[in-house]
Parts: structure tokens; sequence; C-alpha cells
């Protein structure tokens, strides 16, 4: 699958700041003024970090992007047989999580088939382990898209690694022009990706476009903190130890500079949930975790 | 310095308006968010006491744990140099081989060395010793840490000239690269610079040693070191560019470093 040229690459907490080159006249946001220099400032952060991503990630959070990140799975509920679009989703934290959850979900559902058939034969009882066997995902799906080679190759070999293959593909492609037909999939995820997209309309566009109808749209993302005094502490750990961690464990002050202001700039959650609307979806509505640090955004193509 | 003050009380228009814009063509990477606070040369990055402090303690850490970072020991000895640099400074300014280094700046790489010349001097001399040195040990001089946190213009220069003069003390120690080697240079620079990454480095390097290699360190290397040090003027005041073609006995002499112990390293 073609990269279409321009911006939508994904951020999760880490990232590597780098050359930008000149920019187009475009009103941006954030430290990297918007234009095609930014898109290839950001994808070189993140070919930098890639290694690093999920070690930087632990650090920072201290761990709890996993429980944010589990949180939003539990979210979106999803039944054996869902085709989840995760976009952004280079190294593969949500791609993991769905593929986890719909087995066990899956497991679940065949127990309670055998449960109603305990006055089967052995014979039709063992047939019918055949059948499900090599269908312990239930066809469900899930694609990562990243824009990033670098982040889709720590994907991939992560995967290889837990022992993820079936139901899981990886394509490279921007989020502002999906290379994916219009009605295709069921959820739509992107886990802190939409900060670094730079016309963050146009990848709303482009997830109502490839959703079905009924699907759902789902966006976890850093956000606003409102209460002052931890809004304070926040920006104090942000500003102050966020790029020495950078520094001392990545290697890169810049990119975690760039992390920090970036997430400063995005919408806070009420804006956001207009551009949602904006972009067509239906029962917007968002959930604060942590205060404001994280917020999940969620929409129904209908 | 000014303390930065925190996005967290102002509104986001405010934040908009205030953070840094790309102006540069080249593109330079989005600026430090420090207010007010701008790069004094390239590659600097502007910090807070609090920052330099917690830069400090993770880098030692890290330096400790992964020997391979050394970009950690470079950044443990800007953030920690800020009483010996202004020092060694000084002490450059006092005297004129050394002042005329500050004003000239003169960098040690391989654009601007020679190396065919070099090569082409006697043995014994300064420049072809260098290259030797680096022949052997598989080093260039390109591989220096620019400065990035030390927040004076010239002082980022002397930690600069420093760095790039490592491998001259090499050269006129004897010491080879390995950790020994390293080692010994440490303590030497420790005594010369009283940098204090310097210092743990001495302390600390050898705890990845040999009891063997220790011995030797303890009983002929580090009392070796220290009494060059002490006895040599400063090494920084040296116009090593001017001197290729000088024995490097000479310059031991003229400088007052003993010469090495008969020891393999």
């Amino acid at each position: 699958v073609t990269v279409p040229g321009r911006s939508g690459v994904r951020m999760d907490c880490g990232e590597r700041g780098s050359r930008a080159g000149p920019g187009r006249a475009e009103p941006g946001r954030g430290p990297f003024p918007a234009g095609s220099g930014r898109t290839e400032a950001i994808y070189q952060v993140f070919e930098n970090v890639a290694k690093k991503y999920d070690v930087m990630n632990d650090s920072m959070t201290l761990g709890i992007h996993r429980v944010w990140k589990d949180i939003l799975m539990h979210k979106m509920n999803p039944c054996p047989g869902t085709l989840l679009l995760d976009v952004a989703g280079g190294t593969g934290d949500i791609a993991f999580r769905f593929i986890n959850y719909v087995r066990s979900v899956r497991q679940r559902q065949l127990q309670r088939k055998l449960k109603h058939h305990q006055n089967l034969s052995w014979q039709e009882i063992f047939d019918s382990y055949q059948k499900d066997q090599f269908n312990s995902l239930g066809d469900s799906q899930v694609v990562v898209c990243d824009i990033n080679r670098e982040m889709l190759k720590v994907g991939k070999q992560k995967a290889q690694h837990l022992g993820y293959s079936e139901g899981l593909s990886w394509v490279l492609g921007n989020a502002e022009e999906l290379p994916f037909d219009d009605d295709k999939f069921d959820v739509y995820t992107i886990a802190f990706g939409i900060r670094n997209v730079t016309r963050i309309d146009l990848a709303l566009q482009e997830a109502y476009r490839v959703l079905k109808p009924g699907g759902r749209f789902l966006c976890l993302e850093f956000s606003r903190v409102s209460n002052p005094l931890l809004s304070r502490l926040y920006d104090l750990y942000s500003f102050q130890v966020i790029p020495v961690l950078g520094e001392v464990i990545a290697g890169d002050w810049r990119s975690y500079q760039y992390l920090v202001e970036s997430i400063r700039q995005f919408p806070p959650q009420e804006e956001l949930k207009a551009m949602i609307e904006d972009a067509g979806f239906f029962k917007v509505d968002y959930e604060n975790l942590n205060f404001g640090i994280v917020a999940i955004h969620s929409g129904f193509k209908l | 310095m000014e303390t930065h003050h925190l996005a967290g009380s102002r509104t986001r228009d405010e934040t908009h308006r205030r953070l840094p814009r790309l102006s540069h063509p080249a593109g330079d990477l989005p600026r430090s968010s420090m207010e007010g606070w701008h790069p004094l040369y390239p590659g600097h990055i502007p910090t807070s006491p609090l920052q330099k402090a917690l830069l400090a303690a993770g880098s030692a850490v890290m330096a400790l744990c992964d020997p391979y970072r050394h970009d950690m020991v470079a950044v443990l000895g800007e953030t920690t140099g800020c009483l010996a640099l202004p020092n060694l400074r000084d002490k450059m300014k006092n005297h004129p081989e050394g002042y005329r280094i500050l004003q000239e700046r003169p960098r040690i790489r391989l654009s601007t060395l020679d190396m065919a010349r070099l090569q082409g001097l006697p043995d014994g001399s300064l420049g072809r010793e260098y290259v030797r040195f680096l022949e052997d040990n598989k080093v260039s001089p390109d591989t220096r840490m620019p400065p990035k946190f030390v927040d004076d213009e010239e002082l980022a220069y002397v930690i600069q000239r420093y760095r790039e003069v490592h491998d001259l003390m090499h050269t006129l120690l004897g010491m080879p690269t390995n950790m020994l080697g390293e080692v010994v240079v440490k303590w030497f620079e420790a005594v010369q610079t009283g940098l204090p990454m310097c210092v743990l480095g001495a302390a600390f390097g050898p705890v990845r040693l040999s009891s063997r290699k220790l011995q030797v360190l303890a009983t002929e290397l580090v009392p070796w070191a220290i009494r060059s040090g002490l006895n040599a003027s400063c090494v920084l005041n040296v116009y090593y560019e001017q001197r290729w073609e000088q024995p490097v006995e000479s310059l031991r002499e003229e400088l007052g470093i003993f010469p090495p112990p008969p020891v393999r390293v």
C-alpha cells in the first residue's frame, strides 16, 4: 500500500525531534509548523524513537499508559467477528489487546456453546472442537495502519516475539488519506496518534468514511487537565522531568520536549468533541482518565 | 538565571501565542519552552536548575549501567561542571597560549586536520603519534559530543576543547582506549581539570576491571597519573595544532608529565 504524501503520524508518549524542512503556509498547530516540513520532521521523529518507544512510554507514564489502553479496550468491548482499524497503531499495543480481548470472549462463547451441547455424543463434541479450533478469534481482524515504516517494523517484530499472527495485518498508510475503501470497518481507533496529524479534520473525515454505518470511532489522547493544582503538578512533571527522561533513556531531549509541547497545543475535550461532531459522527462523548490527563472520545457513524 | 514559568496558569490562547515558531528555513528543532531563554550556541538546550540536577543524577546512573552510553558521560560532565569549567576558562585566559586558544577557537576535526601531512611526520612527533593512536585504537576525533547543557557560550567551547584534546591526552600519556587506559587518563584529567565527571569516572571506572588490572592500576598507573597531573601545567593551555612537529617526549617534558611506567596496558 502506498503512502500518499502528507502528515498523519501517530505519536504515543515517545517522540524524537529532527530537522524540519521549510513548510507551506498552512495554519499549523504545535511546535512544528504545518506544511510538508512538519510531516517529514515528525516522520523522522518516529523513525528515530521507534526502538525505544515502549520503554519511553513506560518510563514517562510509570506504566500507566497500559491501563489507559486496557480501559480503551474495555470501552470498545468488541465481540468476535469485529473488524478493527487501528490508525497510527505503530507498535501494536492496541492491536494486541484487541486480539487478547476477542480471544477471551470467543473462549467464553465456545464454553457456553459446549454447555448447551452436553447431550451430544463424544464424537459430536470432538467434531465441534475441530471446527472451532481454527477459529479462536471468531473471524475478528485488526488492521494496524501507520505512516511510519520503522514503527510498523517494531510492531511486526513485537508481534512475532509475542506470538501474534492470525487476524493481524500491517498497512503503511496516512491518517489523512487512508488507503481503504468506504464503509469497511466496524471500529476505528487512534491511540495517541491524532495529536500528530496536521489536519485533524481530514483524519476525522477519513475515519467517518471508512467506518461502516453503525461503526464506532474511538480516540485515546492526551487532553486538558482542568484541576488547577493538578495542572501545575502535571506541568512541572511534564516540562521538568519528561525531557530529562528522554535524554537519559533515549538520548533525545528534543523529541520529548516536542511531545510535551504538542500535548499542550492539542484541543481540549470539548473542542475535540465538536470537531468529531463536525465530521458527521453522532452520540459523541468523552471520558476523562486521570483527571483529564488523557481522554477517550467516542462517536458513531449512524 | 530566570526560572521558567509553568504553563499551568495560562489560558490556552496565551500558550499558543508563546510557543516557539519554527522560522529558520533549515528547520531548527522546536526550542525549549523555557520562555525568554534562547539558545546561546547551536545545539544549546537551556535547562532549569531542577532539570540539570535530574540530568546529572540520571546520566550518572545510566553511564554506570550502560558503559556504552558515552553521551551520558558527556551530559554528566556538562551538568556538573559549573564550578570547574569557569576555573579552567580562567586558567586559559591567564596563559598566553591558552588565551590565544580562547580567541581563535581551534577545533580538532578530521576536516581540519591534514592527516596525510601528520602521517608524514617523523616517528615520535606529536602529529605522527597522534595519528598512530587514532589508527591503532580505531577512533576518530569526530565522535565527540557537542555540548548541550552548558549555559555559557565560552564555557561550552572550553568543554568542547577538553573533549577534543582527550585523544591527545591518550597520546601524551601513552594509554590505549581500553577500560584500563581510559581510567588512567580519567585520573590524570581529574587532577588537571577538577571536573566532577572526571572524578566520578576515575572513582567508578575501575569497578569493571579484573583484580589483576586493578592491582596494576593502584600500584603503578594511578600514582603516576596523579603525580603527573599535579606536576603538569594545564593541558588545555597547549595549542596542539601548532605543535605537531614537536616530539612527544619534548612536549611531555615541557608540560611536566612524567614518563609512563613500563607496564603493559
